[in-house]
Parts: C-alpha cells; structure tokens; sequence
C-alpha cells in the first residue's frame, strides 16, 4: 500500500472516530438530561406516594368527606370527576374531530379559514379561568342552568376543544396522500373517503388528542371553581341506571358536584396536618385515575394500528 | 419446481478467471443474511470488479436488493438483522459486515442511490454538498469544486447550473434521480450502489441515467439492482442471477444472457418465468 493511501486511510478513521465521538457526547447530554426530569418526576410523585398512599382504603373511596380527617373520603369527588369526565368526552370528542375534520376535509383554503386555525391554536393557550368566568356569565347565569355536572363537563369540554381540533387535523394532515387520492379515485365522496378510509387511518392520531385533552381537563380546578362547584358535597347525583322504567335517566346531569381537584384544594388549605395527607392520598388517587384513562388510551390505540395496519 | 429453488445449492459460476487488467474491488464471500429469524441469503460468493458494472437480477423477493444493502449496511437501522460471511473491499481485504467494523467506515466508503429519487429539502447546490460536510469538508473552493464534478459526473450540470440555490423539489423526477447520483459521487466512493435507480422513472429519464451509468463505469465501481432485464444487458458487464435468498448463477452479463448454464437463468432472462 503506498503512503498516499495510508494518509488517506488515517484521514478517514480519524473523522470515523470523531463521528463516534460526537454521538457518544450527545448520547451522555441526553441522558443527562432525561434523568433530570425523570429525578423531578419521580421525586414529585414519591413525595406524594410516601404521604398518601397509607390513608387510602376502602373506607376512604366510600365515605363523604367530613370534618375530621379521620373519617373523611373522596367518595363525592370520585364520582364528581368521573361524571364529569363523561360529559366532557361526550361534548368535546365529536365536537372537536368535526371542527377538525370539517377544516382539513371540506373548508375551502381562504385567508378565513386561516384566520379560524390562527384563533383555535390561539384558544388552547387561554388561561382556563377565563373559561371559568365564560361558563359562569353564560351557563351559570345566562342559561340558568346552576352549577351542575353538566355546566362543569361543558366547561371542561370548551377548555380542551382547541387541543382536540389541533390534534385531529395533524392527525388528518398525516395521513399519506396516497390514499386520498386512491380512495377518490374509485369515485367515492368526500364524506365516503373520510368516513372510510381517511378516520380510521387518523383514528390512533386522533384518539392520542383526545386523551392529552382529557388528561389536562381531569387536573383542572379554576374553572370549576369559578362556576362555583360545592367543596362540602355529603351526597351522591341520582344514579344514572334505575330499577325501574326508564331504567336510563340524566337528572345527575343537574346534580351539584365537586371533583377531586377542588376536594385536594379544600383539605389543603386547612391548617390541621391530618387534612394534608387526605389531599396527598387525593392526589395519589387522581394520578391514577389519570393514568387508567391513559392506559386504556394506549390499549385502544395499540389495537385500532394494527386494524390500520392490515 | 426446479431442485434449485429450496437447496443451499453453489452457484454456476461461468466468470472467466479474473485477468489482471479487471481486478476486483469486492469479493462476497459466503454471505448469509437474516431478517431476525428469516434467512433472506444463503451463502452468496461473487466477485465485483473493478470500475465495471455489476448487475443483479431476479424476481421480487429474491433477495437482491437485500444483498444490495448489505454493502453498506443500511440493514444496520433496523433491530434483529444479522450478517455471517464477509464482503471484503479490496486492496485491504477490508470485511463490511464484520461487526467490528463500523457502519459508518463503511457509508463514507460505499454510496448508494435509492430507487425513488429522495433528494433532501435543500438546494441543489447543498443536496450534492451534503456527503462532504458530513465528512468535515467545508473548504468552499474545494467543495464547489467536486459538487461541480460530480453533477458534470451525472450528466445534470448544463441542466442545473444556472439554478444552484433553487430547491432541489423543483426538478423533475429524472432530474432528481440524478441529483441524487451526484451526490453519492461527490465524495468519491469506492463502491455505488444502485437499488432500481429508474423504477420510478419514464422511459427517457431512463435513458439518460442507463448512459450516464455507462460513462461512469470509466473511473467508479457500480453494482446494480434491476428489474429490468433489458437494462441489466444494455449497462452492465457482469450479471448475477438470483432466486430466494440463492445465488443461481454468476457470470459474463453476455454469457448470461444467450447462454445461461442454469435451466433457472434460462427461463427467467427468455421470460418463462413463472
């Protein structure tokens, strides 16, 4: 080998060796920085795990919260937000995949419809108190419809409609082109082409969306605050399942309600130490019920790709 | 079914004894290849000469794009792939599926052209550059220089000197395919891999890359992958017949071609394919 050559090959494992060298130093900052935020996480959770978990019990899910700690439960709250959380997916889902949907698929591209996509992203960084005093100067009061689980999941449901549409357009936005175009090439419609081929491919995309939006709407306390959500409920709504005929009935939609949030805040502010940990044992049961709500996300998700998929 | 599909059967190989004057720049030696735990090759031996074009034929999913990508280990980003046997670069008897070998020695040495054209969102001026940056050339003279040579090298200079900073999505599809021929030539490979380089192109674009090939093959080593056997006999010099993972046969492209040895070879260059 002459001595050009083996210059030239010292050149090379030189710049291979600073390659190496580069992704190695980049690998540790990436590390690095993820077990910071992973440290913060965990701290954060663990604090809240080793003040809580030991006061929750049966008897915590099932009582009424009281005025000693001691016999005090989120029975009221538990099933505030999970009632809620209804509403608010039943009004904020098909709401926000339409609006998306109608934007991506039928809206001409006008400077108007530019100017609606400006405002929605727009609406996603306003501040959900202002939500709150919207729902209170306009269902609370205006419609008169008192501050129910329904004024609270519609208040919910405005705050995460901007995240919902954000997401279902992206989703849209992502599904190849190929496919359109194939599907209006067999002459289908535009509302054929989206209902068959267009959402179940958007569907996984869309459905993340939803849960992102439900996970902020299920941790939010101002607003609901605002409508003036009762702190001291010692009853339950009327069950949604009877008996009797009818057997299906909504009066829990005008029930009063608190939710686990508003119970966390109300214990917190009170000066006995026992009360402190009823809120940490509260706020260990709200990151679970987050966390179930994710898991079964990423359950359907998983499934509705491999529908996609084949 | 031909006894030659489904056996590890040596393949006919009909290369005259290598002459000095075509040496080798590659020998596969004994490569098997599995996606986890399918055998997708099974011991392929071939040489690739020097500055010559080899071509690599055969059905779909005969594995020869997969052989393809083994030269450069593209096959290395995904997880469960694994190598036995060498691909060794000469004069150095390098081996470039050896794990001890870094994939990325083995890119800066080896370049490889996609079957759709896949410019990246940049001006064509940077597309070209981009193989030198990578590798820390950024002398401007030096780099215009070679991005010059290498668009004159695919046959695109007179189309787009005039047009430099344009983006390269502006150019058409043919024009693309050979952008991206110049910007694997830039950095002076020692091997260029064509994975069915005009698949996606029409009939004139492909002309006009089947004679670039051919002037290429002056000063750089092609190994090529088509599906088109009228393209395999027109550009290359040696072919390689394959058929599931097997290499059935191996020799001058003009031997292949009017007299195979292998019934397989036969059937598939006349078309009996079936």
């Amino acid at each position: 080998m002459s001595g050009e050559a083996d210059l030239e090959h010292a050149a090379t494992m030189r710049l291979v060796r600073a390659k190496r060298v580069q992704d190695l130093v980049f690998g540790v900052i990436g590390i690095l920085v993820l077990i910071v935020v992973m440290g913060l996480l965990v701290t954060l959770v663990a604090d809240l795990l080793i003040d809580g978990v030991g006061r929750i019990s049966p008897e915590f899910l099932t009582s009424f919260p009281s005025r000693r700690a001691a016999g005090a439960g989120v029975l009221s709250a538990w099933i505030g937000t999970t009632l809620v959380m209804l509403v608010t997916a039943a009004i904020a889902v098909p709401l926000g995949v339409g609006a998306g949907l109608y934007l991506e698929e039928y809206a001409a591209k006008n400077i108007l419809t530019d100017a609606i996509e400006i405002n929605v992203s727009n609406l996603a960084g306003v501040p959900s108190i202002i939500y709150g005093l919207l729902a209170l100067g306009f269902f609370v009061y205006g419609l008169n419809l008192g501050q129910t689980v329904l004024v609270g999941g519609m208040v919910l449901a405005l705050l995460i409609l901007p995240i919902v549409i954000v997401a279902t357009r992206e989703a849209l936005r992502a599904v190849p082109s190929g496919l359109r175009e194939s599907a209006y090439g067999i002459g289908a419609n535009r509302w054929q082409v989206m209902w068959s081929y267009i959402l179940p491919s958007a569907r996984p995309g869309i459905l993340t969306g939803a849960i992102v939006g439900l996970s902020r709407a299920i941790g939010e306390t101002a607003p609901i605050i605002t409508i003036g959500a009762l702190t001291y409920i010692a009853f339950l709504p009327p069950a949604p399942v009877s008996a009797t005929p009818p057997w299906i009935n909504f009066d829990w939609l005008n029930s009063p309600f608190t939710v686990m949030p508003i119970q966390m805040f109300n214990w917190i502010s009170r000066p006995q130490a026992a009360f402190h940990v009823n809120a940490a044992a509260t706020g260990v049961l709200l990151l679970g019920m987050t966390l179930l709500m994710n898991g079964f996300a990423i359950y359907l998700r998983y499934r509705l790709r491999r529908l996609v998929r084949t | 079914m031909n006894d030659l599909t489904n056996a590890r059967s040596p393949a006919v190989t009909t290369a005259s004894p290598l002459s000095p004057e075509a040496p080798v720049r590659a020998q596969v030696a004994d490569l098997s290849f599995w996606y986890g735990k399918f055998q997708a090759l099974h011991g392929v031996s071939m040489p690739i000469e020097d500055r010559r074009v080899t071509a690599i034929i055969g059905p779909s999913g005969c594995g020869k794009s997969t052989l393809l990508r083994c030269f450069n280990r593209i096959h290395d980003l995904y997880a469960g792939v694994r190598y036995e046997g060498a691909i060794n670069l000469m004069p150095d008897g390098l081996n470039l599926v050896s794990r001890t070998v870094d994939p990325i020695l083995v890119r800066l040495m080896v370049g490889m052209v996609f079957q759709k054209p896949n410019p990246f969102p940049k001006s064509i001026y940077e597309n070209v550059a981009s193989g030198l940056y990578v590798r820390g050339i950024r002398t401007k003279s030096e780099v215009e220089g070679r991005v010059e040579k290498a668009l004159k090298q695919a046959a695109i200079w007179d189309e787009v000197k005039d047009r430099l900073k344009s983006p390269a999505y502006e150019l058409s599809g043919g024009q693309q395919q050979r952008l991206c021929i110049a910007r694997a030539l830039a950095p002076e490979p020692k091997l260029l891999l064509l994975d069915e380089p005009t698949s996606a192109l029409d009939p004139i674009a492909t002309a006009k890359i089947e004679s670039l090939i051919d002037d290429l093959a002056k000063d750089v080593t092609i190994v090529i992958v088509t599906h088109n056997m009228g393209q395999a006999a027109r550009i290359s010099d040696q072919t390689a017949f394959m058929h599931l993972g097997n290499l059935v046969e191996f020799g001058e492209t003009e031997q292949i071609f009017t007299n195979p040895k292998a019934d397989q070879t036969r059937d598939y260059v006349t078309g009996r394919y079936g």
